[in-house]
């Protein structure tokens, strides 16, 4: 369960550049709730992302998942509770070290990190089966520095240890924004299996309309840093690119005029 | 030659200090040029007063890390960007060595009198008490510590904090607990490096740290350019560095054969490690200057 009561984030307050990103979030979401997040540039998508990952603290509000409050939390206390893997591939993994340990360091998420060596065979032989069903072929290049891989091999792999174990709630912020249709594809269908097959709460900011509509139960729109639609069940199934952008110009009184969502 | 071997080896344990916060956690640490007379001095005045030498020499090892906990702690609590942190940190140790050695710019300790662990009188002989043959085994015994401490799990975390921040702390490491920690490591190991040198000269000096990252980054540069393709392994990564402070020391000392003026050996240091850190950007400029070319011709 993930609770967002009024949540307030203002950027460079009493500056020129004062910017409103968070304007009171109001959001819960069930256990198994696969929520899509659209919204036009700026309208606090991946803000509302960073403010639950603790990237900075919020001005007011509280953000509780099931039953804890870690609206004060530092981010890597947070992060046993989450699951994120981030819009630029180079954000989700250390180049520098190998497909293998970057797999170790996310099943240790969470855990006291001791003088007991950093990876075991046990591991080794669990991660070359998950690995495996990625279906990319890393299984066989385990201790490849992961710099060498593609941007779509690093999703899944960030995307594998995003929920290696199996977090709470699972944050995908526009993940396959920077990849190539079919490879945007392939990660999107990877992470609508390990979600649906784990049963993981999970928040998945797009900018495709189509794949906020094709995926999940519900479908949330944010515009001026709040949620200003929210739809679920048959009616989410019965969505249209048209109907949501009737419902948008009804509820902000203004055309949804984004070229990126209006073109994709 | 034996000498500047010798030197080089004991440099070397230095560089490697270097190499965990400048490679290993991507941190320029300047808080070695006054660890490098610290841990000297800790161990000198330690030994002088009566302290068992490998007491002395945990002492110093110690008193390094202090430095590299103040110099982790100004960058992370008071948010004070790292090499001003590391320069804040070098400038008070400046005092601080002061204060250990009596107030006197320099001490010295006498191989006759003193169980030194390594002295530059033996340098020339063929016996176990020769520095090159005492110092190479601290340099394993110090390679196969940190080769075991960055397997574990702690040690991965540091690695991955210098690797990539905002996913280590996604992946709920403490990254800055894994800086201090690496800053401490790093000015430790360059402190016992420090108290090994004092051993060798006989005296500790309150500047003969000045100028020690130029020479630490020397010898991870010399390492780089030449074993960088050939040595993976972490442990060959470590050694390749203080064979880098070896060739450094045998190059310094041809320079010296040659007629240079010692009084200029730290402006050709510093020049010879700006052209180092150069070469890589320069190849990348480069090769997109041809690129260019290239693309043009094709089109």
């Amino acid at each position: 369960m993930l609770d967002l009561k009024n949540i307030r984030k203002t950027f460079n307050p009493n500056t020129v550049n004062e910017k409103i990103a968070l304007n009171g979030i109001d959001l819960h979401l069930d256990d198994g709730d696969f929520v899509t997040v659209i919204g036009g540039n700026g309208a606090g998508k991946s803000t509302m992302l960073n403010a639950i990952a603790g990237v900075w603290p919020v001005d007011s509000g509280s953000i509780v998942i099931d039953g804890t409050n870690i609206t004060n939390l530092p981010e890597h206390k947070r992060a046993a509770l989450l699951g994120r893997v981030f819009q630029d591939p180079m954000t989700g993994t250390a180049a520098t070290m190998q497909i293998e340990e970057n797999l170790a360091l996310a099943a240790r998420r969470g855990q006291k990190r001791t003088l007991r060596i950093g990876i075991t065979n046990k591991e080794r032989s669990e991660y070359r089966e998950k690995l495996a069903t990625l279906g990319l072929g890393l299984e066989d290049r385990m201790t490849a520095k992961v710099g060498l891989l593609s941007g779509g091999q690093r999703q899944a792999l960030t995307l594998l240890m995003a929920t290696l174990k199996k977090p709470k709630l699972l944050m995908l912020d526009e993940h396959t924004a920077a990849l190539d249709p079919h490879t945007a594809a392939k990660v999107l269908a990877l992470s609508e299996q390990i979600v649906t097959e784990n049963k993981i709460m999970t928040l998945m900011v797009t900018h495709n309309m189509r794949d906020a509509i094709r995926y999940g139960n519900r479908l949330i729109m944010m515009n001026e840093g709040k949620v200003i639609l929210d739809i679920a069940g048959e009616e989410k199934k019965n969505l249209t690119i048209e109907i949501l952008m009737e419902a948008f110009a009804k509820v902000s009184g203004e055309a949804f005029a984004n070229d990126r969502i209006l073109l994709t | 030659m034996p000498g500047a071997i010798a030197q080089g080896l004991i440099w070397g344990i230095m560089a490697i200090g270097v190499y965990i916060t400048y490679k290993v956690l991507d941190l320029a640490d300047l808080t070695v040029d006054g660890t490098m007379a610290t841990g000297g001095a800790v161990c000198v005045m330690l030994m002088l007063n009566g302290t068992n030498v490998w007491v002395a020499l945990l002492c110093a090892i110690f008193a390094g890390m202090l430095a590299g906990l103040v110099t982790g702690l100004f960058h992370t609590a008071m948010g004070i960007p790292p090499i001003l942190s590391g320069i804040l940190t070098q400038l008070s140790l400046y005092s601080i060595n002061l204060a250990i050695m009596d107030f006197k710019a320099n001490q010295g300790i006498s191989v006759t009198k003193y169980n030194l662990i390594v002295s530059q009188r033996n340098v020339r002989s063929l016996s176990i008490s020769n520095p090159i043959f005492t110092t190479l085994i601290i340099l394993i015994i110090v390679i196969a510590a940190l080769y075991w401490f960055f397997g574990t799990e702690i040690g991965c975390s540091l690695r991955a904090t210098g690797a990539n921040e905002a996913m280590s702390r996604a992946q709920g490491i403490n990254t800055n607990i894994a800086k201090i920690l690496g800053l401490m490591i790093s000015n430790g190991i360059v402190a016992l490096s420090s108290a090994l040198l004092a051993h060798y000269q006989g005296f500790v000096d309150v500047n003969m740290g000045r100028g020690a990252i130029v020479i630490g980054l020397a010898a991870v540069i010399i390492s780089d350019v030449l074993f960088g393709k050939i040595f993976r392994n972490f442990a060959l990564k470590l050694t390749a560095v203080a064979i880098g402070a070896v060739i450094y020391y045998i190059v310094i000392q041809i320079v010296l054969w040659l007629g240079l003026n010692t009084n200029l050996l730290k402006l050709l240091s510093a020049l010879i490690v700006a052209v180092f850190l150069a070469i890589p950007f320069w190849k990348e400029k480069l090769a997109i200057a041809n690129a260019g070319k290239g693309g043009k011709g094709n089109a």
